[in-house]
C-alpha cells in the first residue's frame, strides 16, 4: 500500500493572523511556521494504514523552500519519503494552481491513497482535495472521521450535519479526513534523527513539466479590498454575588424566552 | 441580464435551509435557474419558484444521492456549457464543498470558498469572505471565465419569499446518469439521535465549553435548553476532548447559527467561535473571567462560576414557569 499525504506549511495558527494592506496577502514575513495540525491528522491516518497493511508514506508540500521543516516534522512522525515542490513560478498560487502543482507532481508515483486534510488552516478553502481528485480523474472520500482500507477499496465514515455516511471508492482514491479522526503522534527523538536522513525530491514546473499557467500567473481571481467588519457592541457585564441566575432569568424574561 | 445559477440542494424533497438563502441572494443579482438533483426533487420546484428561481433544472436519478459529487459535476459542467451562467452559488455544505471545488477544477474558472456576500460591481462580481474570525472583510473579484462559483456559508443572507413568487419554467432531465467504476458510493447513512431543536434551526441555543469542567456536568445544559426549548452547542475544546460528537459544534470549523438568544457557558469567546455565532441576535455569557473575550460581544455578562450560576438558573426559569 502506498500512501501520500499532502501537508501544507502555515502560520502558526496560535499567533493572530495579519494582513498586509499593500499586497492584500496573509503577512508571512517573521512569523513562525508549523504543518498545519489539521494535516498532522493526515500524516497520522496514512501512518496508520501502512501500520497495518504494509507499504510506505510519501510526503508531499508545496511551498517555499522552508516548507522542507514541515515534510520533515512528518518524516520524524514516521512517513518514509518526501517531495518538495517549490518554485518560484509557484508563488502565489491559488487553490486550483496548487493541486494543479500537486497533481503534476504525483504524475508517475505509484500510489493506492492520496490523504489530505478537509481544510487548511490558514486558508480553510478545502478546495485543493477535491480540485486534485478531478485533475487526477479519481473519487474524493471526503470529511472522514474513520478511514479503512482492504480489498482495493477505501471505505470512510463521512461527517454529516446529523450524524455521518458510511462511503465507499475503489482504489486509488482521494481521502479528506477531520480532526476527530485520531489523535496525531508526536515525533520521538529517534524519529526526529531519523527524518533527517529521509530523502525528500524537490521539483520545480520545469521538473513537472508544467507550463507557465500556475502561481501569479494562473490566478483565477484576485483581493480588491480589506475592511474591518463592524464590531458587535460589548453590553453590560455584572459579577454574580448571588443574584447571577436571576439576572439572566429576568433578561430572558424581557425577551419573552420565558 | 445576468445568469444566475443556485445548486439547490435537496433532502427527500425539501430544499435544504441554505437553498432558500441563496436563491434570495441570487434574485438580486440576475435572472435565477435553480438546478435541483436526487430522488423526488421536483417536489422542490414550487418552494424554489417562491424564492425566486424563475426555471428550474430537474434531475431526480438517485445516483445523485447516492454518489458523491461526481455525477453532479458532469451534469452541471454540461449544462453550462449549454446555458453559459455567469455565475453559480453553492451552499458550503459537505456536498456543495466537493461539488463546486471539483467543477472548478474541471473548468478552470474561479471558486471562491466561505463567502458571506456577493455584490455587483463594475459590471462584474465582487465576492465578500469575512476572514479571522469574521473581525475582517476580504473583497475577491473573479479573473477567471465565467462562470464564478461562489460557496456561501449558511446563515450569511436572510431567507425572505420572493413577491411575487414565480411558477417557474421546469426542465426535467432523464438522461442516463454514468457513474463508472470510479465512484465514490454511499452505502448507509447513520443519524446520531438527538433530542430538542436542531441547531441550525433553533431560536435558542445554550452552549457549552470547557468551563463546565466535565462532561457530566452538560447534563445542566440539557437541563435547562429543556426548560428553555433550547439546542445544546458546544465549542471545540469540548468536542476535541470528546465530551459531545462533532455535530454539536459552533465555529469556523463547526457550525454557523443564528438564534435569536445564545447563552454562552464557560466558553472563552475565541475567535474561531465567536465566527460561527456572533450572528445571534442577543448574548448572554457566564464565565468567571470577566476578562474573557465573550464579554466583549455579549449583551449581557455575568461574571461568576457556572456550577453555582447554572442550577440557579434552572430554578429560576422553573418557577416562573409556574413549575
Ligand atoms: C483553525 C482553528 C479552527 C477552530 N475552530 C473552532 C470552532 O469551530 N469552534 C470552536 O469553538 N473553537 C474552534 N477553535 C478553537 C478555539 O480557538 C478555542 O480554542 C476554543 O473555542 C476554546 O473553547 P472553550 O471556550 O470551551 O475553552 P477555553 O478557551 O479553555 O475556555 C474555557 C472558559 O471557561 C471559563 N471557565 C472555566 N471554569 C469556569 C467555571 N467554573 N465557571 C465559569 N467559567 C469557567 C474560563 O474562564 C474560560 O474562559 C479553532 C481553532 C483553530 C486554530
Ligand atoms: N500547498 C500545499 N501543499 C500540499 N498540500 C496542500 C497544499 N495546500 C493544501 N493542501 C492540502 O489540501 C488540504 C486542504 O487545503 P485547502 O484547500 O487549502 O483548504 C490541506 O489540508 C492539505 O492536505
Amino acid at each position: 500500500m502506498n500512501v501520500l499525504v499532502c501537508v501544507k506549511q502555515i502560520p502558526d495558527p496560535n499567533v493572530p493572523g495579519k494582513l498586509d494592506p499593500q499586497s492584500k496577502r496573509l503577512v508571512r514575513e517573521g512569523v513562525d511556521v508549523v504543518l498545519d495540525p489539521g494535516d498532522e491528522h493526515a500524516v497520522e491516518a496514512g501512518l496508520q494504514v501502512i501500520e497495518k497493511d504494509g507499504g510506505e508514506a510519501t510526503i508531499i508540500s508545496m511551498g517555499p523552500p522552508r516548507a522542507m521543516e514541515a515534510i520533515r516534522r512528518a518524516l520524524a512522525m514516521g512517513a518514509h519519503r518526501g517531495i518538495l515542490v517549490t518554485d518560484p513560478g509557484l508563488e502565489n498560487s491559488d487553490a486550483l494552481s496548487t493541486a494543479r502543482a500537486i497533481a503534476g507532481a504525483i504524475k508517475g508515483q505509484t500510489y493506492d491513497l492520496i490523504i489530505c486534510g478537509t481544510e487548511s488552516t490558514d486558508g480553510s478553502s478545502g478546495a485543493v482535495p477535491a480540485q486534485l481528485a478531478e485533475l487526477l480523474g479519481l473519487p474524493l472520500l471526503s470529511f472522514a472521521k474513520k478511514l479503512e482500507v482492504g480489498d482495493g477499496k477505501a471505505q470512510i465514515d463521512r461527517q454529516t450535519d446529523d450524524g455521518y455516511d458510511l462511503v465507499e471508492a475503489p482504489l486509488p482514491a482521494v481521502v479528506t479526513v477531520t480532526g476527530g479522526i485520531n489523535e496525531a503522534r508526536y515525533p520521538a527523538l529517534r524519529g526526529i534523527m531519523q527524518a533527517k536522513n529521509k530523502e525528500v525530491k524537490q521539483v520545480g514546473l520545469q521538473d513537472m513539466g508544467l507550463d507557465g499557467k500556475a502561481g501569479q500567473a494562473a490566478l483565477t481571481e484576485e483581493v480588491v479590498e480589506i475592511k474591518a467588519a463592524e464590531a458587535r457592541k460589548a453590553g453590560e457585564v455584572v459579577e454574580d454575588k448571588g443574584g447571577g441566575a436571576k439576572r439572566v432569568a429576568d433578561y430572558l424574561a424581557e425577551l419573552k424566552v420565558i | 441580464m445576468a445568469g444566475i445559477w443556485v445548486f439547490a440542494e435537496t433532502v427527500d424533497g425539501t430544499p435544504k435551509p441554505v437553498v432558500l438563502e441563496l436563491l434570495t441572494k441570487a434574485r438580486s443579482l440576475g435572472e435565477v435557474t435553480a438546478v435541483a438533483l436526487g430522488p423526488s426533487a421536483s417536489k422542490a420546484i414550487q418552494t424554489l419558484g417562491e424564492y425566486g428561481a424563475k426555471k428550474v433544472y430537474v434531475h431526480e436519478d438517485p445516483a445523485f444521492r447516492d454518489v458523491l459529487a461526481t455525477p453532479a459535476v458532469d451534469l452541471l459542467a454540461r449544462l453550462i456549457e449549454k446555458d453559459q451562467p455567469d455565475l453559480v452559488l453553492f451552499g458550503m455544505t459537505y456536498d456543495g464543498r466537493d461539488v463546486a471545488s471539483r467543477l472548478s477544477a474541471r473548468l478552470w474558472t474561479a471558486l471562491i470558498a466561505n463567502a458571506s456576500d456577493v455584490v455587483n460591481k463594475d459590471g462584474g462580481w465582487a465576492i465578500v469572505t469575512p476572514v479571522f474570525g469574521g473581525t475582517v472583510l476580504v473583497t475577491t473579484v473573479p479573473l477567471a471565465k465565467a462562470p464564478t462559483l461562489v460557496l456561501i456559508r449558511p446563515k450569511a443572507v436572510a431567507a425572505e419569499p420572493a413577491s411575487p413568487a414565480s411558477a417557474p419554467q421546469v426542465e426535467t432531465l432523464t438522461d442516463q446518469v454514468d457513474t463508472g467504476t470510479r465512484a465514490a458510493r454511499v452505502l448507509r447513512r447513520e443519524k446520531e439521535k438527538a433530542s430538542g431543536p436542531k441547531l441550525e434551526d433553533a431560536a435558542i441555543i445554550v452552549s457549552g465549553g470547557r468551563g463546565l469542567g466535565a462532561p457530566e456536568n452538560f447534563k445542566m445544559l440539557d437541563e435547562l435548553a429543556a426548560e428553555l426549548g433550547a439546542a445544546v452547542g458546544a465549542s471545540r475544546a469540548v468536542v476535541d476532548a470528546g465530551w459531545k460528537p462533532y455535530s454539536f459544534q459552533i465555529g469556523q470549523t463547526g457550525k454557523t447559527v443564528k438564534p435569536s438568544v445564545y447563552i454562552a457557558i464557560g466558553i472563552s469567546g475565541a475567535m474561531q467561535h465567536t465566527v460561527g455565532m456572533k450572528g445571534a441576535k442577543t448574548i448572554i455569557a457566564i464565565n468567571k473571567d470577566p476578562e474573557a473575550p465573550i464579554f466583549k460581544l455579549a449583551d449581557l455578562g455575568i461574571v461568576g462560576d457556572v456550577h453555582t450560576i447554572v442550577p440557579q438558573l434552572i430554578q429560576e426559569v422553573r418557577s416562573r414557569k409556574g413549575k
